[in-house]
């Protein structure tokens, strides 16, 4: 691998690892509040983190675009708080990046709490524990195996993402050049090779990622019973 | 308590006092309130309004509510619902840890023996047998120190073995701590064996309070109807006759002579007798084989279906219910203050 992919792979990995964190610090209170409330919006909001499964990257990215561009109405806000720009920066990719992978942190992380039952937390009322406590202490720890769903497929689900990035990123070596674009680089250049060394790098690394969590996720069924 | 929760098809009205220690059951069938009734003492149902005051401290009152972890009571729920993330030690601690340490009353050492469960503190909930998951549920909620504690039918989920293996230490429960008891249940065998107390819930509604005994040897409620309609009778083991290998046991009306058990004398023990068992004779039948046969007065004739009526009789103080046919009721001329014989042919004790 030449300097440039290696920096590529690097940057896509950060990328990816900043984002989920970002999407399980925002979608797990997200997640908790779809799966407890009885509130009749919330429909709107299920409708709103699923959108980016449907929508094609470029149609989000293009959004993102105009939201994040020096004169659009996130761009012109860090703009007047003398911020640097978000569009074309690592930060804008990270943004980006929350909104495309939003679906695959919020939906698992949804599913595990729901899958909890109101039962345990009456419990835990009746052992003095308070709403904040019943969600650390049996919220939190009983979605266990679906945090780890979510973080997996978050990360993952970032390390290919292509159009967003391509829209609100562009292509800036070191800076906002992931590894999906630099494969699409190398193979406009006919650069079969490293195209072909970049490509198996992100299938194996998805591969065993994957692996990982269905092997983990056997082991807390089991764990369970 | 004067509680009220309102559904869509279903309304639960319900105006008590109870007393402040032994256990009180609240008896009735499926969808009658029971649980209902319970989760909205515990805080554990959204729309409760009304007043309910334990032990003096106002829990819930028209314009304030008590959230649920403000209240001190252990509620054990019809399933064990441990905490699958946590050991058995884990879910013990799960509620002590948040007792402050001057309100801890009951030491945990105690509870852990009390129920059996030494040997299982540091397994998993799925380790654990359906009997013992649900010892380990009790044994949590009396780590609380509760001043109230809750069971909605914490057997109905167990199969006869396991109910029998808890049994023991429910009573034990009874007998060693002073927490009062509010015991949700259908059946009417675990109510007679622990209740002081006996609530009875129809349609969302009271229809009978007051004690146990008392409630049992009525002849115009539901209990009265069934086909196990018994009397419920206190009594003391007196001695063991081991020529003919039968216990004694006294209680306030006479003898009753049973197969022997293995019972200390000064035990006391609760007897069930059911209507079915009991036959009466208006002279003391001399040569018969049934040993118990005790003297009583008819205190009121109810009746019971189409062929039967229910006798109720006072045995020195001590009611019993006879089940006979309308037929034999009218040919000995059964009527209020008569005097007669009950012939009991079988007494069941409850442990």
């Amino acid at each position: 691998m030449t300097p440039d992919d290696i920096a590529a792979l690097l940057l896509t990995l950060e990328l990816a690892g900043v984002s989920t964190l970002v999407l399980l610090l925002l979608g797990t209170p997200l997640a908790w509040w779809l799966a407890r409330s009885a509130s009749r919006v919330r429909f709107v909001v299920e409708a709103l983190v699923a959108l980016p499964l449907v929508l094609p990257p470029t149609v989000l990215g293009f959004y993102l675009l105009i939201a994040l561009a020096p004169h659009g109405p996130f761009g012109a806000t860090t703009e007047a708080l003398g911020l640097p720009p978000l569009a074309f920066s690592f930060t804008g990719l990270v943004i980006g990046s929350v909104f495309y992978s939003l679906p695959f942190v919020v939906q698992p992380l949804q599913e595990a709490f729901r899958g909890i039952g109101q039962r345990p937390f009456d419990v835990a009322a009746t052992l003095r524990a308070s709403p904040m406590d019943r969600f650390f202490t049996v919220a939190l720890p009983l979605a266990r195996p679906g945090f780890l769903t979510a973080t997996v497929l978050g990360f993952a689900h970032t390390l290919g993402e292509f159009g967003v990035v391509l829209m609100i990123g562009g292509n800036i070596p070191g800076e906002t050049q992931v590894i999906s674009i630099a494969i699409y680089e190398h193979v406009e250049a006919l650069d079969y090779g490293r195209a072909h060394v970049l490509s198996a790098v992100l299938l194996v690394l998805s591969f065993v990622l994957l692996m990982t969590l269905y092997a983990v996720n056997r082991r807390f069924a089991r764990w369970h019973l | 308590m004067a509680l009220t929760v309102e559904r869509d098809r279903f309304r639960l009205e319900v105006d008590l006092a109870l007393p402040g220690r032994g256990v009180s059951a609240i008896f009735g069938a499926s969808g009658c309130g029971k649980t209902t009734l319970l989760r909205a003492i515990a805080g554990l149902e959204p729309d409760v309004r009304g007043r309910l005051r334990v032990n003096g401290e106002p829990w819930q009152t028209e314009r304030h509510r008590l959230a649920p972890h403000r209240r001190p009571l252990g509620f054990v729920f019809q399933e064990a619902s441990l905490f699958a993330h946590l050991s058995v030690r884990g879910n013990l601690d799960y509620g002590l840890r948040r007792v402050p340490r001057s309100q801890r009353r009951v030491p945990l050492d105690q509870v852990i023996r009390l129920l059996g469960i030494d040997g299982l503190l540091e397994r998993r909930p799925g380790q654990l047998s359906g009997g013992e998951r649900q010892r380990v549920a009790i044994a949590r909620a009396l780590a609380t120190s509760p001043r109230l504690l809750l069971m909605d039918e914490p057997l109905s989920a167990l199969d006869q073995a396991r109910k029998n293996e808890i049994m023991p230490y429910l009573e034990s429960l009874h007998d060693e701590l002073a927490i009062p008891v509010l015991y949700v249940s259908h059946a009417i065998d675990e109510v007679a064996r622990l209740a002081d107390h006996l609530v009875l819930l129809d349609a969302g509604r009271v229809t009978a309070s007051g004690d146990a005994f008392a409630l049992f040897a009525r002849t115009d409620l539901p209990l009265a109807h069934d086909d196990y309609a018994a009397a419920l009778i206190l009594a003391i083991v007196a001695g063991h006759d081991d020529r003919f290998g039968l216990t004694e046991l006294d209680f306030d009306g006479g003898r009753f002579l049973v197969p022997r058990r293995q019972l200390a004398v000064g035990t006391r023990v609760r007897l069930r007798i059911i209507a079915r068992d009991v036959s009466l004779v208006l002279d003391r039948p001399e040569r018969t084989s049934i040993l118990n046969v005790i003297p009583a007065v008819v205190s009121e004739i109810a009746d019971a279906g189409v062929a039967q009526v229910l006798v109720r009789l006072d045995a020195d103080g001590t009611p019993m219910l006879a089940r006979i046919t309308r037929k034999s009721a009218s040919h000995l001329q059964l009527r209020p203050g008569l005097r007669v014989f009950a012939q009991v042919k079988s007494v069941a004790i409850l442990d």
